[in-house]
């Protein structure tokens, strides 16, 4: 057994894939721990939040204690992120219409373009051709570049409940700062809020937890339905063997999706949890694992081993548990690994075609998935709703799959190098 | 030679047909035996003769298609499993590949403790279980010690055979059915095996039936030969009878067709 | 020797080992000399694991991991092989020079592919300026020659039964007249009278010119004394004995050989009263091989200098030779002791 196990950890792909899942399994342990906001909590007013740290103006206008600091780079940054794009193309249009030649200009120069505006831009220049309009706009954006130019702070100022007149309060000049840790409300969403509204990495790790007990249970009941049919059917024989195989052959020949479709359609939204769901995943796909069963224990039941046991007297409950289960034992292993894999992408794909669990309870990776694609996050470009979810299902199916491999080439003496 | 005694096993027209329509075979094919107590019975054949088969029928693992095996002058009657377990405190068997014939996942007191309970010893101390065990390994020229707490496959084939035999010694039954078992180990370890094997038949008085496909072999240990071809008894009697003199065209062939080294090996035969 | 011209294979003090995938080296033949004459056989024999199997497989000079050649010299009229790369080997000797038969050999043939095509194959690779009809006229008159009908040609594998399957092979192998054919147990898994057949067209093959000499490699003794002029037991990937077959099967002179030899059966009259020698224990694992004699383990007439250091092949004339540090008479005495 520990020989097994340590010829096992010698492949390369079952440690890889087994490191990737521990690492899933510990995230999804930990998480939860560290940060224990409820997962569907509505957090946000409106849709689609971008990934990010979200900071209270309020209380960070009026946090305790503000810094001075003196950074070179503060002011450029500054204009650099209010002058749009679009207004620096207007201003290197206007700057070439008034004779600087084309190549001196570099709109993405924040520091060059506005050197080049400041010395040239005079609102009397007449440039043929432009209309009242436009000449209005360069005045508005030359005024606005003023403002941002200008070195004067912020004034706060409050409303005096006397006299009903605005009284200054206080000057936040440009160089203030805060101290993010001081601020008393701040909420890191590293991959945004969902259309709901809700933090989608807490919601993720939440549903991660979910699809993969659907699957294990999924694909527990698979593997012991199939374990016990391919048993029986593989060591008794006989009629009991044809009527198992016929039942067998009767669910291979129905596509099991189409069945699991049915079966989901019918429980109906309001009974449809999480368990549920996974019960009926297990049920629909134990076909394969029982076949499979079937066959290895007919090719072991005539092995002199399994003779010997009989004429030592053993029953056959023995002969069967002894005898035939630790043989197949690592086959039933990687059947188990890849009918959880199985079960976790067959929740995604029943959840994604809106026939997962009902939908208030908990998050599961394919009900995120289907919130995403209903409200066309897709479209509208709201990656981190939906491409997390696609991320984390190819880790778990690719480390179960890894795993998978990796046994196969230890207990397969054909690939076993 | 003892006296002409009643038959410990005996076959009328056992046959074992395999498959149906055009798969339909023949393994055995209306055989009729007589084993009696005490003789060493070598039943030769090549591969494919239907011998493994024959075995397999002797020991109650697979039921004839037809015919009767008669068990001890009554017919054998292994309907139950409780009437099996009691057929196989009488009938034992080792098969011929050492590597196959344990469960690579049960250590080695395991396998002769079955023998120490099926024997009805299951309420016996733990201390007397380990006597036993130590006498049947000995016997063997197995140190127990070193074997507990080992699996099978740590051992050569030779020592697993021996095992196997210490298996018997522990068992006791009144028929062993010994299905190649030298065929896998090497020539040098035969011998050893050999003679340990006629020594428990000496010691315990049982029955030994070999079931090879080496004429040589079944020449060396056995007072009575049965030549099998497709399924049937060609040619049965005593050993030098049937092996220095023998009468069926087959049986000659068969035998002339082996390489020797006193005599002059013909190759213009063939 | 006196005559070298004669001398078709010569091997001196080939090592090869093994690498497992631990790293661990197993010298599995390790400096086996030895020289075949045209027109002589050599049987090549010893338990499962000595390193017979592997010894065919270093004679062909073609090595693939996990087999690693160390040292040594094989050389096939006149031309040492053991340097040559692979590619070579295998472009320009095996089958011209070499022919190497395994046991599994008739299960190695595509059965989609008739007998013929295998022929074509030969050619293709060694002479492929031979017209289709000019080989397959040779086809068929070797094949006549060597006695397998010539319909066989246009068959298939599976219409084949085993014995015709394993002649075919061999046929086909040595088309192209190799200096020396290997053959590796090539009838164990058949029935005694195929076995005979097998036999019979092996030492045909020499007569007919097809080869000018073999190599045979068993484990059944019997059947070695019948085949090849000289044997050789191999123990623990070393040499312990090399005579003549006669010598080798009535008067070993190694104490290994000597149990080897008792412990043969054959249906002859007399083999009741004979007691069949057994060795008792199991060969010394070659990963960590003893320092001294590597039988002491196993030997009845170990002495205490036996383990101490290697014990040399002792040439005792006549071409035979044993690695024991006991003297031929010593030997010869304490086996008649022993009856």
């Amino acid at each position: 057994m520990e020989h097994t196990l340590r010829q096992v950890f010698r492949s390369g792909k079952f440690v890889a894939g087994f490191s990737i899942f521990v690492a899933v399994l510990l995230i999804v342990f930990l998480y939860p721990l560290i940060v224990p906001h409820p997962p569907l909590e509505i957090i946000s007013q409106g849709t689609f939040f971008p990934p990010g740290i979200y900071v209270d103006v309020y209380d960070s206008i009026g946090s305790t204690t503000h810094y001075t600091l003196n950074l070179d780079d503060a002011v450029a940054k500054r204009i650099a992120s209010k002058l749009k794009e679009e207004d620096r193309l207007a201003m290197k249009e206007w700057l070439v219409a008034a004779g600087l030649s084309e190549s001196e200009i570099d709109a993405a120069d924040t520091q060059s373009l506005m050197d080049q505006w400041v010395n040239n831009y005079d609102p009397k220049t007449n440039i043929p051709g432009m209309t009242n309009a436009r000449r209005n706009y360069y005045i508005r954006l030359n005024t606005s570049l003023d403002g941002i130019l200008s070195t004067e702070g912020a004034i706060i100022a409050a409303r005096n409940p006397d006299t009903g007149v605005l009284e200054e309060k206080r000057i936040i000049p440009q160089s203030e700062y805060v101290n993010v840790s001081e601020v008393a409300n701040v909420r890191v969403l590293p991959l945004g809020t969902d259309n709901f509204g809700r933090d989608v990495l807490t919601e993720l790790v939440k549903a991660t937890t979910v699809s993969l007990q659907i699957g294990f249970v999924a694909g527990s009941i698979a593997t012991l339905i199939g374990l016990a049919l391919g048993l029986l059917a593989g060591y008794v024989g006989g009629l009991i063997d044809d009527a198992i195989m016929f039942f067998t052959n009767l669910f291979t020949v129905i596509p099991s999706f189409v069945l699991l479709i049915l079966i989901s359609f019918s429980i109906g939204q309001e009974r449809r949890g999480a368990v549920t769901i996974a019960v009926v995943i297990g049920f629909t796909s134990w076909v394969w694992t029982a076949r499979a069963v079937r066959s290895q224990v007919i090719s072991l039941r005539n092995r002199d081993h399994v003779n010997l046991s009989k004429l030592s007297g053993h029953s056959i409950f023995h002969i069967i548990l002894a005898d035939i289960l630790p043989y197949i034992a690592s086959y039933v292993v990687m059947a188990l690994i890849l009918q959880i894999s199985a079960g976790i992408l067959t929740e995604a794909g029943l959840a994604i075609l809106g026939l997962g669990p009902k939908t208030t309870l908990v998050p599961t990776l394919g009900l995120m998935m289907n919130w995403a694609m209903i409200y066309q996050a897709q479209i509208l470009g709201k990656w981190w709703a939906y491409f997390p979810v696609i991320i984390t299902i190819a880790l778990i199916a690719f480390s179960l799959n890894l795993m998978n491999t990796g046994l196969d080439q230890v207990f397969n003496p054909t690939l076993r190098d | 030679m003892p006296a002409e005694k009643d038959p410990c096993l005996s076959g009328r027209g056992v046959t074992k047909v395999f498959g149906f329509g055009r798969t339909r075979t023949v393994a055995v094919d209306h055989v009729d035996f007589d084993f009696h107590e005490g003789e060493v019975i070598s039943i030769v054949g090549e591969s494919g003769s239907g011998k493994t088969t024959l075995a397999k029928v002797l020991l109650g693992l697979i039921n004839p298609t037809e015919g009767e095996v008669y068990f001890q002058g009554k017919e054998r009657d292994i309907g139950s499993y409780r009437k099996k377990k009691e057929y196989w405190k009488q009938i034992q068997a080792i098969f011929q590949d050492p590597y196959c014939s344990y469960n690579i996942f049960r250590k080695i007191d395991t396998v002769l403790l079955d023998c120490i309970h099926m024997r009805g010893g299951r309420g016996l101390p733990r201390a007397k279980k380990v006597e036993l065990m130590a006498e049947a390994c000995s016997f063997v020229n197995l140190k127990f010690d070193e074997l507990t707490n080992k699996y099978p496959f740590e051992l050569s084939g030779g020592q697993m055979q021996r095992l196997m035999i210490a298996r018997i010694f522990l068992l006791k039954p009144k028929i062993l059915l010994a299905d190649e078992p030298t065929s896998m180990i090497d020539a040098c370890s035969r011998a050893t095996i050999l003679d340990m094997l006629m020594q428990l038949r000496d010691e315990i008085g049982m029955t030994v039936v070999f079931i090879t496909h080496d004429i040589g072999l079944a020449y060396y240990v056995s007072d009575v030969v049965y030549i099998m071809e497709n399924g049937r008894f060609v040619e049965s009697g005593s050993a030098d009878n049937v092996i220095l003199h023998p009468k069926e065209t087959y049986t000659q062939r068969l035998i002339n067709d082996v390489p020797k080294i006193y005599e002059e090996w013909d190759l213009s035969t063939v | 020797m006196s005559v070298m011209s004669n001398v078709v294979l010569e091997v001196r003090d080939l090592t090869t080992k093994y690498v497992t995938r631990f790293r661990e080296e197993v010298y599995a033949v390790d400096h086996v000399s030895l020289q075949v004459e045209e027109g002589k056989s050599l049987g090549i024999a010893g338990e499962s694991g000595c390193g017979k199997s592997t010894l065919a497989l270093s004679l062909m000079g073609y090595y693939f991991p996990p087999l690693h050649y160390t040292c040594g010299e094989i050389i096939i009229d006149g031309r040492d092989i053991s340097a040559m790369r692979p590619d070579d080997v295998r472009k320009s000797i095996l089958g011209t020079e070499i022919a190497y038969i395994p046991q599994s050999a008739m299960n190695a043939l595509n059965p989609t592919q008739k007998v013929i095509h295998f022929v074509e194959d030969v050619f293709q690779a060694h002479d492929p300026f031979k017209s289709k009809k000019e080989i397959h006229e040779f086809a068929k008159e070797a094949f006549e020659t060597l006695g397998l009908p010539e319909e066989v040609l246009q068959k298939y594998p599976v219409e084949l039964s085993g014995g015709m399957k394993q002649r075919t092979v061999i046929a086909v192998s040595v088309l192209l007249c190799p200096k020396v054919l290997i053959a590796d147990e090539p009838s164990s898994a058949l029935d005694v009278t195929t076995q005979k057949m097998v036999i019979k067209m092996l030492k045909g093959l020499m007569e007919n010119g097809f080869i000018k000499s073999m190599i045979f490699i068993t484990h059944e003794l019997p059947l070695l004394y019948n085949v090849t002029d000289d044997i050789m037991v191999m123990y623990a990937g070393q040499i312990v004995e090399k005579a003549t077959a006669r010598e080798a099967v009535f008067d070993p002179l190694h104490p290994y050989a000597k149990g080897l030899m008792g412990s043969i059966i054959v249906p002859e009259s007399g083999l009741r009263d004979v007691k069949l020698a057994a060795i008792p224990g199991v060969p010394p694992n070659l990963k960590d091989p003893p320092v001294g004699c590597r039988f002491a383990e196993r030997c009845k007439y170990v002495r205490a200098e036996c383990k101490v250091a290697a014990v040399p092949l002792y040439d005792a004339g006549g071409g035979r030779a044993y690695r024991c540090i006991l003297s031929e008479e010593v030997l010869r005495e304490a086996y008649q002791h022993a009856g």
